[in-house]
């Protein structure tokens, strides 16, 4: 069954090619089986081969598949190999069944569109590439993996490109996240040349077996620049800006490549490398600092964002910054389930968003909408369950088994500490005012849009689907004081190191106690987005629109500035330099040979004039100069 | 009979042939044209003969000869030419024959 393991990224890869081969012959019906039955397929069969993995583990717990040599230069060869581990168990399926799911309702979600096969390529492409990234062996095939997703991203945002915006938004995605990738291709270079090898298992012992000796400013420097390469694919600080423009895609987009697969690939990149970060200190202080700064400041984005998508985008961003706290402070485990969890609801959030967008006619204010709760219960059902795991509600949810872990091991990890600690209650405290915001304003209230839409079964059953999984995904990790059920943390064992817990706090952190801080926090958040939004919702407006109030709801809803920051910095220098760099000295070298030529022909020409006369005047002349030349000399 | 000298025959000549010349490149008449091409191969002919008298020699008045000949057969094709320039261009001027121009 392992052996099949290579099937898992082929089929989405078929569907793609023969969507491009067949798909005007195919028809809608056709494209759609063609496009969500082979993520499904991979999604039984990664199912199957996941579980055979888990029924009867490997040797090393590991299951390693050679395909092909890539290619073979210079000493260098890497393979086209595939690699299942348990880090790469939990993506494979998260990536697969979820990718279905969001396949299936985009059929429905989609179905008016003119694009339809065009989206469904993308789709499947980015589902072959996200699986080639989660799976590759080597970080060079790993690299291929990450540019693939990173292409399709760019593709389905700009995907309906009439509007220029669109492309605008898709652009400033590609290059945002390029100042990354560049990071992290130097950052394999550097790894390559210290260590002769890119073979992740390869690499990792031969980092751990070296060190601390010679090597630490290699590894501190690779672990820099591997974080820079995840802060851009994963948006975050100070590279995030890209992610809240790109929800111009259709929302299944932004549900499955902007909220719980490929900006998590830098969560992926990291708990992959885990020993690089291990060996270097101030690499995971960074990686901490980074998660917590934009925790923070994408929470309190969130918190004013008037757009539904954009809301949900920044607290995107914001959970995205947990997963990086968590692996800053080496809690590998606790960021990976929070990935798991978070892509359940996350996803299950943007595709709720995108019925009540469709269903309002294209309306993307929540200050529109209102009162759908009669109109789209099932809907406002799915939604709210959503927001809940967002908010880490207790208990019912599998938000907060996952970001109360992360909580925890902010402070009792040995690199934690009280202010990562308190920094993620605040954070957790913004979740809950922000994603009950949102439920207030969308779904209760007076209505404002009239429902023009109503989802049907391929849109309700992913609904479902993954707001099952947002409520019982939580339990494959019970914390101890509920009876410490950790089938997941078990698993991630045979892979990942487990967060060094010790000392006193530690022993709080993973007591009563603290959960009922972190409960009592969510609580009080949840609780004042009710009072803010549902009785006084007047008064609040007021408030955000008083002149003392104003320009910091203008900076959260601007995002910190951070757009009008780089715009002035280097968007209009490179324009205004590229507009001039247009009429530079080169190009009047070149175009003055150009208009050279162009003289000489029109000089030429002119002479061709077809009157023999002329011609024969000219000869005349020419032999009488010869002949006075003769004479005369 | 007073000697006419070389020098003065080949001054005529020259004139002759500078007249034809001027001539074919002035005039726009095709027949015009002809008529001058003629005056410039009478002027090389009489070129010819001029230097055969000076030299005593029957090679001047041979050529001349060979250049009539070819005169008459060049006035042949030349008016052959003229009367298809005429059914071409529905004119004679030289000038409305310019297809060839650049």
């Amino acid at each position: 069954m392992l052996s099949l393991l290579w099937l898992i990224p082929a089929l989405p890869a078929a569907g793609s090619v023969l969507l491009v081969l067949l798909g005007r012959r195919l028809g809608r019906a056709g494209t759609a089986w063609v496009g969500t039955g082979s993520v499904g397929l991979s999604a039984v069969l990664a199912l199957l081969v996941c579980g055979s993995f888990l029924a009867a583990p490997p040797a090393g717990d590991a299951y390693r598949q050679v395909l092909w040599t890539w290619f073979d230069v210079g000493g260098f060869a890497p393979a086209i190999g595939l690699h299942l581990d348990a880090v790469s168990i939990v993506w494979v399926l998260v990536i697969t069944v979820v990718g279905f799911l969001i396949h299936l309702y985009s059929v429905e979600h989609m179905e008016r569109d003119d694009g339809f096969t065009r989206f469904f390529i993308y789709m499947d492409l980015f589902v072959f590439s996200m699986l080639v990234l989660v799976l590759a062996d080597n970080l060079l095939l790993l690299y291929l993996g990450w540019e693939g997703v990173g292409l399709c991203s760019y593709l389905l945002i700009a995907f309906w490109q009439e509007d220029a915006q669109n492309v605008y938004s898709g652009r400033k995605a590609f290059i945002v996240t390029r100042v990354g990738d560049t990071a992290l291709i130097a950052g394999l270079f550097l790894l390559f040349t210290h260590y002769h090898t890119l073979e992740i298992g390869q690499l990792m012992h031969l980092v751990a077996s070296r060190s601390p000796a010679p090597d630490s400013g290699v590894v501190l420097a690779a672990g820099l620049l591997l974080l820079g390469g995840a802060v851009g694919k994963s948006a975050q600080a100070p590279l995030q800006t890209w992610l809240p423009d790109a929800m111009a895609g259709p929302s299944p987009v932004s549900a499955l490549i902007h909220a719980a697969t490929m900006v998590t690939a830098g969560v992926y990149l990291i708990a992959r490398t885990n020993v690089l970060y291990t060996l270097a200190p101030d690499a995971r202080l960074a990686v901490a600092i980074v998660g917590t700064v934009t925790l923070l400041l994408a929470g309190f984005s969130a918190l004013v964002q008037r757009d539904l998508k954009r809301a949900l985008a920044y607290s995107t961003i914001s959970q995205i910054g947990y997963m990086f706290l968590a692996l800053g402070v080496s809690g590998w485990e606790a960021a990976v389930f929070h990935f798991m969890t978070h892509a359940f609801f996350k996803a299950l959030l943007f595709l709720a968003a995108g019925v009540v967008i469709v269903a309002l006619a294209d309306e993307h204010d929540i200050f529109r909408m209102g009162g759908l709760r009669r109109e789209l219960p099932a809907v406002f059902a799915t939604f709210t369950v959503g927001a809940a795991a967002l908010a880490a509600l207790p208990l019912v949810t599998d938000g907060f088994y996952s970001k109360d872990l992360i909580i925890a091991t902010s402070l009792g990890s040995v690199d934690g500490g009280a202010w990562f600690y308190v920094a993620s209650l605040i954070g957790a405290f913004v979740t809950g005012l922000y994603s009950f915001r949102l439920v207030w304003l969308v779904f209760f209230g007076a209505r404002r849009t009239e429902v023009s839409r109503r989802p049907r079964w391929r849109q309700l059953v992913p609904l479902y689907a993954l707001a099952a999984l947002s409520v019982t995904g939580g339990f494959v990790w019970m914390p101890a004081w509920l009876g410490g059920f950790e089938p997941l943390r078990k698993l991630l064992d045979t892979a990942l190191p487990p967060a060094p817990m010790e000392g006193a706090a530690a022993h709080f952190a993973e007591s009563v106690g603290a959960a009922l801080i972190t409960i009592l926090v969510v609580a009080a958040g949840v609780g004042l987005s009710y009072v803010l939004w549902m009785p006084r919702r007047e008064r609040t407006q007021a408030f955000a629109a008083a002149p003392s109030v104003q320009p910091l709801v203008a900076l959260w809803l601007g995002g910190w500035g951070f757009d009008w920051f780089y715009e002035r910095v280097f968007v209009r220098p490179v324009k205004r330099f590229a507009h001039w760099a247009r009429h530079d000295l080169v190009d009047h070298v070149v175009g003055g040979i150009a208009w050279l030529n162009l003289a000489g022909w029109r000089g030429l020409s002119a002479g061709q004039n077809g009157r023999l006369r002329g011609y024969l005047a000219v000869t005349g002349l020419g032999v009488v100069l010869v002949l006075a030349v003769v004479v005369l000399r | 009979m007073a000697a006419v000298s070389l020098d003065h025959v080949l001054a005529l000549a020259a004139v002759l042939f500078a007249v034809g010349f001027v001539g074919l490149l002035t005039r726009r008449n095709l027949i015009v044209v002809l008529a001058c091409i003629e005056i410039m191969l009478n002027a090389a002919g009489l070129a010819f003969v001029a230097a055969g008298a000076r030299w005593g020699q029957a090679d001047g008045q041979v050529m001349f000869l060979f250049v009539l000949a070819m005169a008459a057969a060049e006035v042949a094709v030349g008016l052959a030419l003229a009367i298809r320039f005429r059914q071409a261009m529905k004119s004679l001027d030289v000038d409305d024959a310019d297809r060839l121009r650049g």
